[in-house]
């Protein structure tokens, strides 16, 4: 990291990686209402990374091929959120989503336009619930399916000519009664980050701002830290 | 009337509540909203279940506000070990992850169910229901 790179400091990262966790969470609960079948999440990760290594991060772990459906956000700070998939999964949400009678060449069919719905969905109440807890609006792009290597995937093109070095979100989920799982990834670029940091700190002070101003704390009121085993 | 209630009206044993989340920004908002509405309540925090387990034993836990989302065990599984440690301890699952075989789940364990972000209107159900309960003579 460079020396003008606004770090996060524990707690504007901890409210991040909370606003991503209930992000995530909500765009779970969307998937599992369009698949009819539960959804299971990861404890998001976040963590500073040059594009390439993003990348190896997706591609160490996965062998096959990866479709992905993507929207670049833009506001007040901008960003890439993805979808990803390994190929062997997409197909199956294709069929999880439009419903079991169809067919393997439907599915095959109606691929394309299924998964960049999906996507479409789960990014947007990710992004939307994110946006409205940090009070800002953002634009998403539309929905659009990428096939490929995870460096294929990560590699968008900077016009700004910066390190590369992006602020890497991702979470894992799977559905367990079906072949499916993939990721949720957001990329966010670094010169985003004075600005999405600037927000995040608004954040944690309208939750937390007006702790001196509450209620008398009297003795016993004390908040005890239980100590770790 | 029971001793512990006795002891609730004057303030010699007060009702304990532990906030486990890993967020440390999630448990100051639990907290606070907490002590706005029950102000005389000691709040206890942990940040994982090893920890809640562990304050369970060393302490005496009233009531148990769990994340669900958590690293090592979630806050399901943890509701489970506390529920056979404390079979009448008021529970509540918070998320929003508002599925609902995660819903059907807390409620299998005699856990509510509170939505994150975690508000004072969200929480005020809940606690004032744990309240009631925490005073039912005979406990």
């Amino acid at each position: 990291m460079t020396a003008d790179t606004p770090a996060l400091d524990d707690l504007e990262r901890d409210a991040l990686t909370e606003l991503v966790n209930i992000g995530v969470s909500r765009a779970a609960a969307a998937l599992r209402k369009m698949i009819g079948e539960p959804v299971v999440l990861s404890v998001p990760a976040i963590e500073m990374l040059d594009r390439a290594a993003a990348a190896s991060l997706i591609g160490e772990r996965e062998a096959d091929h990866l479709v992905a459906v993507k929207q670049d956000f833009t506001g007040a700070f901008s960003g890439r959120a993805m979808l990803i998939f390994p190929q062997g999964s997409s197909l199956d949400l294709v069929r999880a989503v439009a419903g079991a009678g169809m067919s393997a060449e439907d599915a095959a069919e109606l691929e394309e336009e299924a998964l960049a719905e999906t996507g479409n969905v789960i990014l947007n109440r990710c992004i939307g619930t994110m946006a409205n807890m940090l009070h800002r609006s953002l634009a998403l792009s539309l929905p659009e399916v990428m096939r490929g290597d995870g460096a294929h995937l990560l590699s968008f093109e900077s016009n700004t000519g910066d390190t590369g070095l992006v602020l890497f979100l991702y979470i894992n989920f799977f559905v367990r009664s079906r072949n499916i799982r993939g990721y949720i990834a957001l990329l966010l670029d670094l010169q985003s980050l004075a600005a999405l940091k600037m927000l995040v700190r608004e954040f944690i002070d309208s939750v937390i701002g007006d702790e001196e101003g509450g209620a008398p704390r009297a003795g016993p009121d004390d908040v005890l830290e239980a100590e770790a085993p | 009337m029971s001793t512990r209630f006795r002891a609730h009206c004057e303030g010699l044993m007060p009702v304990t509540i532990l906030l486990v989340d890993d967020s440390k920004l999630a448990r100051i908002v639990a907290a606070k909203a907490v002590a706005t509405l029950q102000p005389d309540w000691v709040r206890m925090e942990a940040s994982n279940a090893a920890e809640a387990i562990e304050a369970t034993q060393t302490h005496k836990v009233d009531i148990a506000l769990l994340d669900y989302n958590m690293p090592g065990r979630d806050g399901l599984a943890l509701a489970a070990d506390l529920r056979a440690s404390h079979p009448h301890m008021p529970m509540a699952i918070i998320t929003a992850n508002v599925q609902d075989e995660v819903i059907a789940q807390a409620r299998a364990l005699n856990a509510a169910f509170v939505s994150k972000p975690v508000t004072q209107e969200g929480l005020r159900g809940f606690l004032s229901g744990a309240a009631l309960r925490l005073r039912v003579p005979g406990r």
